[in-house]
């Protein structure tokens, strides 16, 4: 099946959803939920067998000119599936916390678009795996975006949930401002919009003062800067995470950071192939990833609230995949790519994090609280829990023979191999403040007193992804090789 | 078959995750692993023992283990698998934590004998970080007195040295282009001079952390003390020559120069180790903390041996020197640590001023800890003695009379005084325990069980079999 079915697919699912949703008498809305991630498995497999152009099958020149279809687009229309999934999910326990926050307090009546919404931010994700002109990734963006002003307010008697809703809303528009503005520019000294797949509309655009194109690309850098939590656009983060439900935080820091780390290295493919920009491009990225590294991981240092120190530790990982961008290296015989890094450590983001979100979810239900010390004792109380939990944090602090430690390891061979001194300076600082405080939260669940503190009991859905989630991280933390398989 | 040694204690872990019965199934694990170890004494030389499976393509990584020629993995291993199954047999899980207990116990064992093992850089640092997970939360979970102020310190002390070390290792991988530490070594020359220097003191400052060097050692006694007693014997035992190890196996290889520009201060840092810690070893009131003391104090002998290498890279005792005494002191040190464990248990204390005269009432512990203390001195006729009298003669091989004393010949007299002062401390313990009227604490204590006799037993079997006929060990280190 040509490739580009696949974003059909999935809005007709979203579509679908939310009409059954409307109009079928149903009193568990939790089988949307259901379904959706059913469904989504389903158009996982469609892709996995799905195809570009071919000489056999020639596709239409109108979508040729703005869709593409590589191993990195597969790769991450994959990758903005697998979240989906997980999230809808999560969702699905989550229901809980969400019925007591909707126009009904105590029914699942309100709840229905909670598990139809995320499948529309998925085809998003999916197109912009596939953009090649920044119109359409444009609109893609904005698909993701718009769902997720809604998804984060999505507790509307949640103070927390209203409040995050705003912020997210004003900087979001804030940002695509700046993107517009900085796609105006482009467009305004390149006479192209398809700025994504080849760098000829640089040769050919007869540039003698680079100075419009720089401008226009540091927008669009600010721009994708928001999306992925680069500092300084990184002011949102900590709060809208803290206030958002917490499937949406989930879903924000992974699929959300993944889609604009797909955006910003189809964006700077063509531009470090020129030599005009390929300089201040890169100078760019390693002020933004030094920045972010000491950010993101000295202020999660004080942090008590375990959903805060989530967001603060996305702003950190968020510096660890820009490193490798601005290590700006091509694929040789023996390294990878900085692209194929990138992927291949959100991948292993993926994965840890997903499966951290939905211990916190189940804490957040059954303990009613979100701190660090709301761990207490976990270790007592639930030591198969904790013990996937220790693991999970191990990895996102780069414990070795787990995923997050190869993703890690490849992002310092990169920025060693580039003599990035700044950046491996600043990042070895930044992995030493990770296992702070990472472990002070594994300290908390096996070393903390647990005192009231109830047993946590696992809802069948829950329970299965972590274990999943679990055993994949230490999977891959000895065989990283399939993840990279798809990565040819 | 390398792979099965690794792999066993790791597998028994996870039955024991899934329902098996913890303390059988690590001894079982650890048994088959001593007998698996003893075998390997003997045919290491074997190609069936080396194993290698391709993990990544791009950059080419092996998972891989072997016995490099110069036979220093099989005496750690040796090592390994003797502590372990003393320290399963010896310890004694508090209710309803055997799999805690016994679990962590196999883990830190797979973990070193995988380290041990490795002949990739990458797997080598893996699987020394896989077996400190377990240290802390051991000490941090079940450990005595103040586990979580010893846990937190333990675990930023050697988190904060393995990431340095890390740099240290990625910086030589960058620049050899490879993580097969054969080819590594093959390629030293592609380790510029200048380079070298600073490599050598990221990975002297790595390495050292996780030995215990002087100044960066004030985690160990408190681990120590607190720690349940078989990942006091791992840890002190076995893991922390991981560093040792490692020096000897990459550091001196592939920077001998950056290291040799480093060798005064590293003899100053030993002989902190030695005279410094020796006196606060002196000053101590309880046993465990004496022996955590002590336990870093005798990292300065290993780094003597180091020192002599650096000094002089044709000294022909400096290695089997080094590697015979991290052997002997790990046995020793587990030994003591084990019997001091059995001696709180049976008369409820450990400080040296609340007991006395227990070797009325326990007989046997106080000839066995008589014993090992001999051994921590380094008494002739013990392991502790012929790696101590090699290192000083390695020490001293290079010495002419001509040219006079040299830094590390100093050094070494210095630091001979260091067995005076283990003789100071180990008898002055003794005789608080053992001797003198007896007290409330001791007058009615247990004596060691047949059960508690067998962990001892082979201990002091290996510590005797390598002190009266060190060429057992020395054989193997040709």
């Amino acid at each position: 099946m040509p490739a580009y079915y696949l974003e059909v697919l999935t809005v007709t699912l979203g579509l679908v959803l939310l009409m059954a949703e409307a109009f079928l008498p149903t009193k568990s809305k939790a089988r949307v939920g259901i379904a959706a991630a059913l469904f989504l498995g389903v158009i996982l497999c469609v892709t996995c067998t799905a195809t570009g152009p071919t000489p056999g099958n020639v596709w239409p020149t109108w979508i040729g000119r703005f869709y593409q279809f590589d191993s990195l687009a597969r790769f991450y229309k994959l990758f903005a599936l697998v979240t989906t999934i997980f999230v809808v999910l999560l969702s699905v326990d989550y229901r809980k916390i969400l019925v007591r926050f909707t126009d009904h307090p105590g029914s699942e009546n309100g709840t229905g678009e909670y598990y139809a919404l995320p499948v529309f931010a998925c085809a998003g994700m999916m197109w912009l795996a596939s953009a090649r002109d920044l119109a359409g990734a444009f609109v893609a963006l904005e698909l993701i975006t718009i769902t997720f002003y809604i998804l984060v307010a999505y507790m509307r008697r949640n103070v927390g949930s209203l409040e995050a809703g705003v912020k997210y809303l004003i900087l979001g528009a804030l940002s695509t401002g700046f993107l517009v503005y900085g796609i105006a520019w482009m467009y305004g000294t390149t006479h192209t919009m398809v700025c994504l797949a080849s760098h000829s509309f640089i040769m050919s655009g007869e540039i003698t003062n680079p100075s419009g194109l720089l401008f226009g690309i540091a927008l669009i850098m600010v721009g994708i800067g928001f999306k992925i939590g680069a500092v300084p656009m990184q002011l949102w983060i900590p709060d809208v995470y803290q206030g958002a439900p917490t499937p949406t935080t989930a879903f924000l820091s992974v699929g959300s950071k993944a889609a604009g780390f797909i955006l910003l290295i189809r964006f700077i493919e063509p531009l470090l192939a020129t030599e005009i920009t390929r300089g201040p491009v890169l100078n760019l990225l390693i002020i933004l990833a030094v920045a972010t590294l000491l950010f993101g991981n000295l202020a999660a240092i004080p942090q008590t609230n375990f959903k805060r120190l989530l967001a603060y530790s996305s702003i950190a990982h968020a510096g660890f995949l820009l490193l490798a961008l601005a290590a700006g290296a091509a694929e040789t015989a023996n390294s990878l790519s900085s692209a194929q890094v990138v992927s291949f450590y959100l991948a292993t983001y993926l994965i840890m994090t997903l499966g951290v979100f939905f211990v916190l979810a189940q804490v957040r239900i059954q303990r009613d609280g979100e701190n660090i010390s709301d761990f207490n004792g976990l270790g007592k109380t639930n030591p198969l829990l904790a013990l996937s939990l220790t693991v999970l944090l191990a990895a996102l602090a780069g414990v070795p023979l787990t995923a997050g430690f190869i993703g890690k390891f490849f992002v310092f061979s990169l920025a060693v191999e580039a003599k990035l001194w700044a950046g491996v300076g600043v990042a070895f600082i930044a992995a030493a403040a990770g296992f702070y405080y990472y472990l002070n939260v594994v300290r908390a669940m096996w070393w903390g007193n647990a005192g009231q503190m109830a047993k946590v009991n696992l809802p069948v859905i829950s329970k299965l992804c972590i274990t999943l989630l679990t055993i994949s991280t230490l999977v891959f933390g000895i065989w990283p090789q399939p993840i990279l398989a798809l990565l040819k | 078959m390398l792979a099965l040694l690794v792999f066993l204690p790791i597998l028994a872990f996870i039955a024991i995750l899934l329902g098996a019965p913890a303390r059988l199934t690590a001894i079982g694990a650890s048994a088959a692993n001593l007998s698996i170890g003893l075998y390997a004494a003997f045919s290491w030389k074997y190609s069936c023992w080396s194993f290698s499976v391709p993990v990544l393509e791009k950059p080419a990584l092996n998972l891989a283990f072997g016995f490099p020629p110069d036979g220093m993995s099989v005496v750690m291993v040796l090592l390994t698998v003797i502590v372990t199954l003393a320290a399963v047999l010896s310890g004694k899980a508090p209710e309803g934590k055997e799999k805690l207990y016994f679990g962590s116990s196999l883990l830190i064992s797979g973990g070193a004998l995988g380290a041990f093992a490795a002949t990739d850089l990458f797997f080598f640092y893996a699987f020394h970080e896989l077996a400190l997970i377990p240290t802390f939360l051991m000490i941090g979970m079940l450990g005595r007195g103040d586990r979580k102020e010893a846990a937190w310190k333990i675990t930023i002390y050697l988190g904060l040295g393995s990431i340095i070390l890390l740099a240290g290792l990625v910086w030589l991988t960058n620049l050899t282009g490879t993580y097969d530490i054969a080819k590594m070594i093959a390629a030293k020359d592609s380790v510029d001079p200048h380079s070298q220097k600073s490599i050598a003191a990221l990975l002297l400052v790595g390495f050292g952390t996780l030995v215990s060097l002087f100044p960066f050692h004030s985690w160990a006694a408190p681990a120590y003390a607190s720690a349940p007693a078989p990942t006091a014997m791992l840890h002190a035992g076995v893991l922390k020559k991981f560093g040792l190890y490692g020096l000897l196996r990459i550091a001196i290889p592939l920077i001998p120069e950056g290291l040799n520009a480093w060798l005064i201060p590293l003899l100053v840092l030993l002989l902190g180790n030695i005279l410094w810690v020796g006196l606060v070893t002196i000053s101590q009131k309880r046993l465990d903390l004496m022996l955590g003391n002590s336990s870093v104090m005798h990292m300065g002998y290993i780094f003597l041996a180091i020192a002599a290498l650096v000094a002089f890279p044709e000294n022909p005792l400096a290695q089997p020197a080094a590697v015979l005494l991290m052997f002997a002191h790990g046995v020793s040190i587990a030994l003591l640590f084990g019997l001091a464990d059995r001696l709180e248990r049976n008369t409820g204390s450990l400080d040296l001023s609340d007991l006395g005269g227990l070797a009325k009432s326990a007989p046997k512990l106080a000839f066995v800890f008589g014993i090992a203390a001999m051994a921590s001195i380094g008494l002739p006729g013990l392991a502790n003695f012929s790696g101590e009298v090699l290192v000083f003669l390695a020490a001293f091989k290079t010495y002419n009379g001509t040219a006079g004393l040299g830094p590390v010949q100093i050094a070494c007299i210095l630091s001979i005084w260091g067995v005076v002062i283990s003789a100071v401390y180990m008898l002055r313990a003794y005789r608080n325990i053992f001797q003198g009227p007896s007290v409330k604490a001791t007058e009615s204590a247990a004596d060691l069980t047949l059960l508690d006799r067998i962990p001892t037993v082979l201990l002091i079997l290996a510590l005797f079999a390598v002190g009266l006929y060190p060429n057992l060990l020395l054989n193997l280190l040709k």
